[in-house]
């Protein structure tokens, strides 16, 4: 992320220096940020294209992790851009706000001695070589209007106040406040983007910016004839009458590309949206938790990738992001769905999950998938010694690279690169969680079976405990399991002291890279980051990783 | 669309209007454009519009973020009373502050954006949303038996682990010294 905004910083210092140094008036405060918001504006449609950011991550990974990583941080750099394109898109309107002052000025001020008014009053007649955007007829002697009339009545200046306020409304909807709460305003709001982008191309289609035709260079060099302005067209001055033209329009060379392949992904996502999905068991878990396990054909997945789910019979236009929770190694997919919002609701009612007797299964919803994109789970099985830290639900994604981690062992000992986990469980509490309380358990007893019960250790901390839980556990904290989740290893209290654990475990194991993976809030991240670099040192390593959600 | 309140998109919608018509106003007084004398009303008009929307009201479902240092503004905001605190009120408010900047090229902006919040507003107003203001709240837990303590900042107590290693086979050398004094009276 940190190479992308040098990369940008440096290539606009490009376009803004040589514009300051060759010229000192608002025009180039203008064109300026101009050229840096065509820049922007084909960089904000590429992040958000995941099935080609997907595809580009599958390709890249023989080359490169580090690049692949990069990937990950899409929507920071979508952010990042659109705040570029706000600073310009203001830079840009106060310069123009300057520009048409100075134009009407120019017009207003009579004068046959000021360069200006000269400029202002070529092609007054012609209408064809003219400079000035504000015109005037040659009866009148004021301009029609205000500086506010003629941006109406212009394309560039017409199409800059929809674009503008199309850009305005999507940065308001798109506030952390509106989206983590209102997604559907924040969503249908951001399509504003398709007006933005056609009023951006046609901003340019007038060609109100002019500048002196090459042919008239020739005949009228503005370094010489610039202060003889007075004796422009006289037979023995050299400078002819200077002849202006419109720029051309340059916006739509730099945003088709982006806007092609943008329309690619939306149509790759209609499509995969058109595979058949087939639900293969609806299983309820306590605490308000529905697992669907799907099948679907071609359905190729890693550990701890995602998938948006759509289902047309309760929204035809929302799709969701869930967590995959199934190995690879199985033969159905499964997602985890707590029971949250309106549409989770909808669809555990649609699932059966309000009635007593079982479901037919035809009459399941019928559900679209898109995906499944990837994070850097898949990094997990390149690690010796891996830590896990999953934060409330943030464990989910843990789920799939525990189940996977402990099919390959099953089926092949010794290529597993992989030789210990440490697993860190953080939650207020249990509740919500037991099926992967369950998975735990389960894990236990096969690694158990086959002897191998120190390949996972994992560490489970109650957050928040509750009085009348203290009571039952003071009873039974001599048993041999947990009291409350029924693991062998106990559940712990608090928060876990990370020095103490990093410590531990560079001691243990010396000279190997240790892969820190978290899934949970940004404080803990970055507390683990800290950790990480303070007891990285001779021999021991910590990588951390952070997966987004 | 679900449980959207209108008025927090319409509340970030004005403050940026306000901000938006603040930096035009300040553009056409200090470029001295012509019809400066609107650019300073952009100026009061945008600051009172800011104030105004800073504090962010509380929300009828679920947690609400508050703005930074939003305190003292939600102050003055609820002494206002019912007049802030109905937003037909706003509406029309913001609705009539913006119809001035419509006159000048620097405040066009502000002045469209503003109407807009104000249009978002009317929503909301329609859909019988009403402001609240965000207070710090006070622990009004109600009195607990003695029993329920404060939320516990250590573990449950459990006996150091020799000890627990000792009770279970020998009671006798399980006795040790409570750390703590334990007395009668305080």
């Amino acid at each position: 992320k940190g190479l992308i905004k040098i990369y940008i910083i440096l290539y606009q210092r490009q376009y803004i220096c040589p514009f300051m140094l060759l010229h000192q008036h608002a025009l180039s405060w203008a064109r300026a940020p101009a050229a840096c918001l065509n820049f922007n504006c084909m960089l904000i449609l590429l992040p958000v294209c995941r099935n080609l950011l997907s595809f580009l991550r599958g390709s890249i990974q023989c080359c490169s992790r580090t690049a692949a990583r990069q990937l990950d941080r899409n929507l920071t750099f979508h952010k990042l851009v659109a705040y570029m394109i706000a600073f310009h898109t203001a830079v840009h309107i106060i310069a123009h706000l300057f520009n048409f002052e100075y134009f009407m000025d120019a017009q207003l001020n009579r004068n046959h001695s000021h360069l200006p008014f000269i400029l202002s009053e070529i092609g007054n007649d012609e209408n064809v070589s003219f400079l000035n955007p504000i015109r005037i007829s040659s009866r009148l002697t004021q301009p029609q209007g205000s500086p506010t009339i003629v941006m109406f009545t212009t394309i560039a200046g017409l199409t800059g106040v929809v674009i503008t306020l199309a850009l305005i409304l999507i940065i308001t909807s798109s506030m952390e406040v509106i989206r983590r709460s209102y997604f559907e305003v924040f969503w249908y709001t951001h399509h504003l983007f398709v007006i933005f982008f056609i009023g951006l191309v046609f901003h340019g289609f007038g060609r109100i910016v002019r500048g002196q035709t090459s042919r008239s260079l020739d005949s009228n060099d503005p370094d010489v004839c610039a202060d003889r302005f007075e004796d422009w067209g006289k037979n023995e001055s050299g400078c002819a009458v200077p002849a202006f033209a419109g720029n051309p329009p340059m916006t739509w060379k730099w945003v088709v590309g982006p806007m092609f392949l943008y329309v690619c992904e939306r149509l790759v996502r209609i499509y995969r949206s058109h595979q058949k999905v087939v639900i293969t068991k609806v299983v309820m878990h306590p605490s308000k938790t529905l697992e669907l396990q799907m099948k679907k054909k071609g359905f190729h997945m890693e550990v701890g990738q995602y998938v948006f789910i759509q289902c047309p019979s309760i929204s035809r236009l929302e799709w969701h992001p869930f967590t995959l929770t199934s190995a690879p190694e199985e033969d159905y997919f499964s997602v985890h769905v707590r029971i949250v919002g309106d549409w989770t609701q909808a669809l555990y009612e649609a699932c059966g999950g309000n009635k007593s007797e079982l479901q037919e299964a035809w009459k399941l919803p019928k559900v679209a998938i898109d995906g499944p994109f990837g994070t850097a789970s898949e990094d997990v099985f390149r690690y010796e010694v891996v830590m896990l830290v999953g934060a409330g639900i943030g464990v989910t994604p843990f789920a799939s690279i525990l189940k996977s981690v402990w099919y390959k062992h099953i089926q092949n000992n010794e290529g597993v690169f992989t030789k210990k986990i440490y697993f860190y469980w953080l939650c207020p509490e249990t509740e919500a969680f037991e099926w992967f309380a369950d998975l735990l358990q389960s894990l236990e007893r096969q690694m158990t079976e086959k002897d191998m019960a120190d390949f996972l250790s994992y560490n489970i901390y109650l957050t928040r405990w509750k009085e009348k839980e203290a009571a039952h556990l003071r009873v039974h904290h001599e048993d041999e399991n947990d009291p409350i989740t029924g693991l062998k290893q106990k559940t712990l209290y608090g928060k876990p002291n990370w020095d103490n654990e990093f410590t531990n475990i560079a001691s243990t194991h010396p000279g190997s890279k240790v892969g820190v993976f978290l899934c949970g809030p940004p404080m803990l991240g970055k507390s683990l980051e800290k950790q990480s670099i303070s007891h990285t040192e001779a021999g021991v390593k910590f990588i951390f990783n952070k997966e987004n959600f | 669309m679900g449980r959207i309140e209108w008025a927090m998109w319409a509340n970030e919608q004005a403050l940026a209007a306000g901000l938006i018509l603040l930096a035009g106003g300040i553009v056409g007084v200090a470029g001295q454009f012509r019809g400066w004398e609107f650019a300073s009303y952009a100026i009061a008009a945008g600051v009172f519009v800011c104030l105004l929307e800073y504090p962010r009201s509380k929300r009828a479902k679920g947690t609400s973020v508050e703005r930074t240092g939003q305190y003292c503004f939600t102050v003055c905001v609820k002494a206002f009373g019912p007049v802030t605190r109905n937003y037909y009120v706003r509406a029309f408010l913001h609705a009539a502050l913006c119809v001035p900047g419509g006159f000048m090229l620097a405040t066009v902006l502000g002045c469209v954006c503003l109407g807009i919040a104000s249009l978002i507003y009317l929503a909301a107003a329609l859909r019988g949303e009403h402001w609240e203001p965000i207070l710090p709240r006070k622990d009004t837990r109600k009195p607990v038996a003695e029993s329920i303590k404060s939320p516990p900042q250590n573990p449950p107590p459990r006996p150091p682990p020799e000890i627990r290693r000792k009770q279970a086979k020998d009671v006798e050398g399980a006795a040790y010294d409570n750390p703590m004094s334990v007395t009668d009276d305080e």
